[in-house]
């Protein structure tokens, strides 16, 4: 396959960044997304230019590490991670473009990197449960009924990729933030801190600068791990509660 | 073991989701009053005795405990209150949700339904002003071969001078679709706020509401303009 890249290269945080188009030839189908970035940054460097800088790490679709917005969708047209996605979905001659996660709590580090620790922040306000120190406890000591125990999974599930935060309109990160906390309030070791979690964390997610939640769903859609928007429901119950005080 | 306490509840409040609580709680008791006022559009079709007896009723209701259009003040209060609450909510998220992506994305793939929610949320305040205007605060006729006091104090002769004419019946069609596509939005949305949307099933059968009342709403609404346009009332 021939294609034509447009790629947002920018070279640091403080600079000003453009669109550069580039083009690539013989790209296979059975390549992923990634590996045909690898053949142009090859290309790059055997030219003596700078090859463009994006993230990636476990290349399985389990790390959550890389992610880019492909011709205005988070991940690309399929389902699943930038890394799982593979170039037999897309067409001979395409023109593609490819942008970094657009959000001010993502700030570009260079090129198509962007800067998550504001994930973390809000995980470390909250998105956590406190336990002793010492020898781990017996997994089945607590029972946990089976519907919650699924939807406990299924809302870890969450990669932390930012997604969801890409694809919003809004640049909220309420779906990342819904699959934190409803991971912890399905399961009986979530529940003493249930209330100072959401709290807390709904407090750091604004001051970070993410925006509100529209309830328009881009974010499941865009999610490669297919987390509903029902956890933000979920979210929003647990704040409600916690606000009564 | 001690675990962590939060003492942030003050600070919630004015999060995110403290003014999207704010804007799903103002937004049902809109939703409630619609369905009144729907009721009473309706009564337009029992003829010009049963709607105006019904708009005095409106003044002489909880008479002699409230005094003479008591409830009526009341309703406006209410609904004054959760319009400057639905409407700062509004504003303010749409401002912060404008700060959180200042670089905008070159390409787009799919146009948001924020932008409905928000221009038509806009149009529909703006709709409101000039439906105070005409019917309740300065009452004006727009029908040319309608005009004076025997038209403009009497309730249904006013309903219908007015929708005679076409150009405001278009108005009136035009608030409707932007109403039906901020409620058939807005019910879901509001449900998700609240917190009452939590499985899937739940998450389904809140769309589906939403989706139905936008449709009773702008059909209710529709009847009385249209019949009096085409001449079914006089």
């Amino acid at each position: 396959m021939n294609l034509t890249l447009k790629i947002w290269r920018q070279a640091g945080p403080r600079h000003t960044g453009e669109l550069t188009t580039y083009k690539v030839q013989d790209i296979s189908e059975d390549m992923s997304f990634l590996e045909m970035l690898d053949v142009l940054n090859e290309e790059l460097i055997a030219k003596g230019e700078e090859p463009v800088a994006f993230d990636s790490d476990c290349r399985e679709g389990i790390c959550g590490m890389c992610g880019l917005m492909i011709s205005g969708e988070a991940h690309g047209p399929e389902r699943t991670t930038t890394c799982q996605l593979h170039m037999r979905s897309f067409s001979d001659g395409e023109v593609i473009t490819i942008e970094p996660w657009r959000a001010n709590a993502f700030p570009v580090i260079k090129d198509l990197v962007v800067d998550r620790s504001s994930f973390d922040r809000i995980i470390q306000a909250g998105g956590y449960i406190s336990v002793n120190t010492g020898a781990a406890p017996e997994a089945n000591a607590a029972p946990v009924p089976k519907p919650n125990a699924d939807r406990a999974f299924m809302a870890a599930e969450c990669i932390g990729c930012g997604a969801c935060v890409a694809a919003c309109p809004n640049a909220s990160a309420m779906l990342f933030m819904g699959a934190k906390v409803t991971h912890l309030s399905e399961l009986p070791q979530g529940q003493p801190e249930r209330s100072a979690r959401v709290l807390s964390m709904v407090d750091q997610h604004d001051a970070e600068g993410f925006g509100g939640c529209t309830n328009v769903g881009a974010c499941s859609r865009a999610c490669p791990k297919g987390i509903p928007q029902d956890v933000i429901s979920t979210l929003n119950k647990d704040l409600r509660t916690s606000l009564r005080g | 073991m001690a675990t962590v306490t939060s003492s942030r509840v003050a600070t919630a409040r004015r999060t995110t989701i403290g003014l999207k609580i704010l804007m799903a709680g103002t937004g049902i008791v809109f939703v409630l009053y619609v369905l009144l006022h729907m009721y009473g559009n309706l009564k337009a079709l029992q003829g010009e005795e049963a709607f105006n007896t019904y708009a005095e009723h409106l003044r002489t209701f909880g008479e002699p405990i409230l005094p003479y259009g008591g409830l009526l003040w009341i309703v406006r209060v209410v609904l004054l209150l959760s319009l400057v609450g639905h409407a700062y909510a509004a504003y303010t998220l749409w401002s912060r949700a404008g700060n959180a992506r200042r670089t905008k994305y070159a390409a787009v793939k799919t146009a948001a339904r924020t932008a409905w929610m928000r221009w038509g949320g806009t149009f529909i305040l703006l709709f409101v002003v000039w439906h105070l205007l005409e019917f309740t605060i300065l009452k004006i006729s727009v029908n040319p071969d309608k005009q004076g006091p025997n038209i403009t104090q009497n309730p249904y002769e006013l309903l219908v001078a007015s929708f005679q004419v076409w150009w405001l019946t278009l108005i009136y069609v035009a608030a409707l679709v932007a109403l039906a596509f901020h409620l058939s939005h807005g019910v879901f949305s509001a449900s998700q706020t609240l917190g009452l949307t939590g499985s899937a099933g739940a998450y389904r059968r809140s769309k589906m509401t939403g989706h139905a009342l936008a449709a009773v709403i702008v059909v209710g609404f529709l009847i009385p303009p249209l019949a009096i346009l085409f001449g079914l009332i006089k």
